[in-house]
């Protein structure tokens, strides 16, 4: 019966209830501020971990459980199993040649195709053929790194912001109406949309982090809310006259002035445009922002301990709404990275899933911003090779979304789990000497 | 490691103080003792009889018992049913009624035998602390315990609850009880210890008896010799620097926790704030400090009305701020010292102006405060949880008093820090007044603000009962503590 009256038996401390004046007051002590959060302790969890050694046992343990699963898919292979002790040579040679194949496919879609830098060399194809798969990386990479940068920046401030997804929806919508609807030129044009992205995102992070500030409703829930938001304004409004392309009867916006896009950086043929430049500086100017700001520390001493940050004098409602403002603008730049970059045209799925996959890097990365460009290159690769998989050795690019969601498992689920049994062993120990207490 | 080879000696029916500073490693033996930890070597022998506690249950079955520095009481609940809990008795077989009558005989049988005099159908949150924590003495005693564990019981009592126990503490010694007392307090440990074990760094310093001196106790707690008393001059009190009038203040369920307060605090002076903790003290200084908002009443610091301004302006018109919480309001636990000893003035140059921020005007600032106020770390840029709470408490120090102050507002200011740095805090507290700054220095320890505050202010459920001289007689601020005021 010991657990039931230590379970039953509070104490004056959490009671809760009218205590009289003279009995000891608690709750100044006590405040769940003494505790860190759910959130703090997962990512001090993430960051005591060995982060070069975890990453690279992560991407390898993925791959092998991705080259199981290559295998498995593949009818041929599998019935090889079949006679697998009558000929187990057999067996494993056709799955060795299957997964090696395929992951051959996805470096030289990631990286480069040797094939291509022998053809340059010989003058059967040209140079820009060799650069081809570093170009798509960095492509996909580069919003990637804005998102990333987005959740990371909210994750220091004590943020969960899950809605990267909407702002960059946002973001998208800002640089597209703003790319087709003016006529301005080169550069200009492409310098206000980006700014048009950055206030649609901004604002798009500024409802959620007001509605925190001053009602304290939880951003993790008004996040994704308007994600959803976000997703059905833009279906409404390319479907819009005067946004819709006119020649289209399809769900798609005009295209946006070509003298708005992020201008390709090696050549036309290649994809790579500003975008990771922009990425690149993103970073610089994050590091720099956390780092060597005023507004950087607040942040830091918001995220990590936001009552002594009040006693200290600072603002924590302040320091939340610019928080998710500044994040709300990174992830709007990452929307517009995709429409004024590669997409073109703003269409139901522009944005693709780069919110939620900024999610994934932020916490590949660390939630810190150097981390989160190297994230987003990994990110980048799998999707670029992922694609040259598909087509030549007829893997689906979906694998890359398994491998990369089993990256980012192997990191972020050991400091999942310890942050449970932490939080389990801290509820334990309370129990413990409550049961002590309470006899 | 938390102990380190300690051997602790107990006669029956003996009172044997258990003396060490915060973090000797004393609560660490009682948990073992209790069952909560378990012994990595060493063992407990019980009557001649070696036991091994898997948890508090064993232990109680061995007849030891202990009653923590805070209560497990089910506030609404009568005595009788708080020393049932746990231990019920039923009647008419094993899903039977709860035996409320046998419960409330064996509870007024073992009060009768101790001496213990409580109201067994008093609900426990109508109770005065002192007797919630008899209604614990005695929840222990219904489990027939030998030997009876008290962690810091004083530190929430007045003087004369303190009295109260250490008579019961007598009586229950007379009828061959043992108890082992957990303190800090050295005048308590004189009165009523039969030994006294001192605990260092997790080891047996000395065992010894109450003849020696207070000094000697200290020096034996400390490792060198401390001076007890706050060494300080005449205070020569100037301008008033802090003035509230008609403060109202409302805790956060809705009650008036400070009720029509009117003080000041002059230049060169040390006002401390008497008063058992929860009587208002928190929100009083919360108030000043612009974090919780007053209902009424005004503030004003240096002539000018701060009343509701923002915390912000308030510690950068002058006002120095020790919170009571270093762990909850004073620190950013995942900062560097370097980062924390400037949390309050980052943005205020050479640390940083408008959006830029000067990394290393705050490190080099950082070097030489560690230094100037003995800051024990590994460097400027080591994480302050690395930190014992001593330092720690010192960087809160160093960080308030390292720019010129018109007023110290200093809220329990040493609690749960070494006698080492207990005696450097109060000499910088005095260093500050002595430089012209007023000081509002709060704190439950009576005995803190009685030799360093030059006037005291006692406070009791809102209101500041009186304010009297530092050389009053103990029993007089004691009453007064308890509500009873000097007219009266």
């Amino acid at each position: 019966m010991s657990e039931g009256a230590g379970a039953a038996a509070p104490g004056p401390e959490r009671s809760g209830g009218k205590a009289p004046p003279e009995a000891p007051r608690e709750r100044a002590t006590h405040r769940a501020g003494s505790e860190p959060t759910f959130l703090q302790r997962f990512l001090r969890n993430i960051w005591s971990a060995n982060t070069v050694t975890v990453t690279v046992l992560a991407i390898v343990l993925a791959m092998v459980i991705g080259a199981i699963l290559i295998i498995v898919s593949d009818p041929e292979v599998l019935a090889a199993f079949g006679y697998f002790f009558a000929a187990p040579g057999s067996a494993l040679r056709e799955s060795w040649a299957v997964v090696s194949d395929a992951y051959a496919n996805l470096l030289k879609g990631a990286i480069v195709d040797p094939a291509a830098v022998q053809g340059a060399i010989n003058g059967t194809n040209s140079w820009e053929l060799v650069f081809q798969s570093i170009s798509e990386t960095l492509t996909y990479a580069a919003p990637l790194i804005f998102t990333g940068l987005a959740v990371a920046l909210a994750f220091r401030g004590g943020l969960f912001n899950i809605g990267a997804q909407g702002q960059a929806i946002l973001g998208a919508i800002g640089a597209g109406v703003l790319g087709f609807a003016l006529n301005l030129p080169l550069l200009l044009h492409m310098i206000v949309a980006l700014i048009g992205a950055v206030f649609a995102g901004a604002l798009w992070g500024f409802v959620p982090g007001y509605l925190k500030a001053r009602t304290g409703a939880h951003e993790v829930i008004t996040t994704i809310m308007l994600n959803y938001v976000a997703l059905l304004f833009l279906s409404w409004l390319i479907i819009q006259e005067g946004i819709q392309d006119p020649g289209r009867s399809d769900a798609i916006s005009k295209p946006v002035d070509s003298d708005s896009y992020l201008i390709d950086l090696p050549g036309p043929s290649l994809r790579a445009n500003l975008g990771m430049v922009f990425g690149v500086l993103a970073c610089a100017g994050v590091a720099w922002l956390l780092g060597r700001s005023t507004f950087g520390f607040e942040l830091r001493a918001v995220g990590s301990n936001p009552d002594a940050a009040r006693t200290a004098g600072m603002s924590v409602t302040r320091t939340y709404v610019l928080t998710m403002v500044v994040s709300g603008a990174l992830a709007g730049l990452g929307g517009a990275a995709l429409v004024l970059g590669t997409a073109h045209n703003l269409t139901v799925l522009v944005v693709g899933q780069i919110g939620f996959n900024g999610i994934l890097v932020a916490l590949l990365g660390r939630a810190k911003p150097w981390g989160v460009l190297l994230a987003a290159l990994l990110f980048g690769a799998l999707q670029a090779g992922g694609n040259r998989m598909q087509s030549y050795s007829g893997i689906s690019v979906e694998l890359v979304t398994v491998l990369q969601a089993l990256i980012v498992l192997f990191i972020a689920a050991p400091a999942f789990v310890k942050t449970i049994f932490q939080l389990r062993a801290a509820r334990a120990a309370r129990l413990e000497t409550s049961l002590a207490k309470g006899w | 490691m938390a102990n380190d080879k300690i051997d602790l000696t107990v006669e029956p029916g003996e009172i044997h103080a258990l003396l060490g500073e915060n973090g000797a490693g004393k609560s660490t033996l009682m948990n073992v003792l209790y069952g909560l930890l378990q012994p990595d070597d060493g063992e407990i022998v019980v009557d001649g009889t070696v036991m091994s506690f898997k948890s508090p249950r064993d232990a109680i079955a061995a007849g030891i018992g202990m009653v923590h520095q805070h209560f497990m009481l089910v506030p609404v609940f009568t005595v009788a049913e708080n020393v049932m809990l746990g231990h019920e008795q039923t009647s008419g077989g094993p899903v039977g009624f709860l035996d409320r009558r046998r419960a409330r005989r064996e509870l007024i049988e073992v009060s009768r035998r101790y001496g213990l005099d409580v109201d067994p159908d008093a609900i426990v949150e109508d109770l005065p602390v002192g007797v919630q924590q008899r209604v614990e003495i005695v929840k222990a005693l219904t489990r027939q315990v030998d030997l009876l564990i008290l962690d810091e019981p004083t530190a929430a009592l007045t003087p004369q609850e303190i009295d109260e126990l250490l008579a019961v503490m007598r009586t229950l010694e007379e009828s061959g009880k043992s108890i082992v007392f957990i303190t800090h307090k050295l005048k308590e440990v004189k009165a009523i210890a039969d030994r006294i074990t001192v605990i260092r760094r997790g080891r047996t310093v000395e065992t010894t008896t109450p003849d020696a001196s207070e000094e000697q106790l200290a020096a034996l707690m400390v490792g060198r010799s401390v001076i007890l008393k706050v060494d300080k001059d005449r205070a020569r009190p100037g301008d008033t620097v802090l003035e509230v009038t008609g403060l109202t203040v409302y805790d956060e369920r809705g009650h008036r926790a400070v009720d029509g307060v009117d003080f000041e605090v002059r230049a060169g002076e040390v006002l401390g704030v008497a008063g058992v903790q929860g009587n208002g003290q928190t929100e009083l200084v919360e108030a000043i400090m612009g974090l919780r908002p007053p209902r009424t009443g005004t503030v004003r610091v240096a002539g000018r009305d701060v009343t509701g301004a923002r915390t912000k302006d308030i510690l950068h018109s002058g006002v120095g701020y020790i919170p009571e919480d270093r762990s909850v309001d004073g620190l950013v636990r995942d900062f560097t010292v370097a980062e924390n000893l400037v949390l309050d003035v980052y943005d205020r140059p050479p640390y940083g102006s408008g959006l830029r921020l000067n990394p290393d005007a705050i490190t080099a600032g950082a070097t030489e405060t560690i230094q100037r106020f003995d800051v024990r770390t590994r460097s400027a840029e080591a994480p302050v949880s690395t930190l014992s709470g001593g330092n720690q408490q010192k960087v809160i120090v160093a960080r308030e008093m390292s720019r010129p102050l018109k007023l110290l507002v200093a809220a329990q200011p040493t609690r749960g820090v070494d006698v080492g740095s207990i005696e450097f805090i109060h000499a910088q507290v005095i260093a500050e007044r002595d430089s012209g700054a007023g000081v509002l220095l709060v704190s439950s320890e009576l005995d803190e603000v009685m030799s360093v505050a030059d006037r005291v202010a006692v406070m009791y459920r809102g209101k500041i009962l009186a304010i009297v001289s530092p050389d009053t007689p103990r029993e007089d601020i004691g009453l007064l503590m308890a509500g009873v005021s000097p007219d009266e």
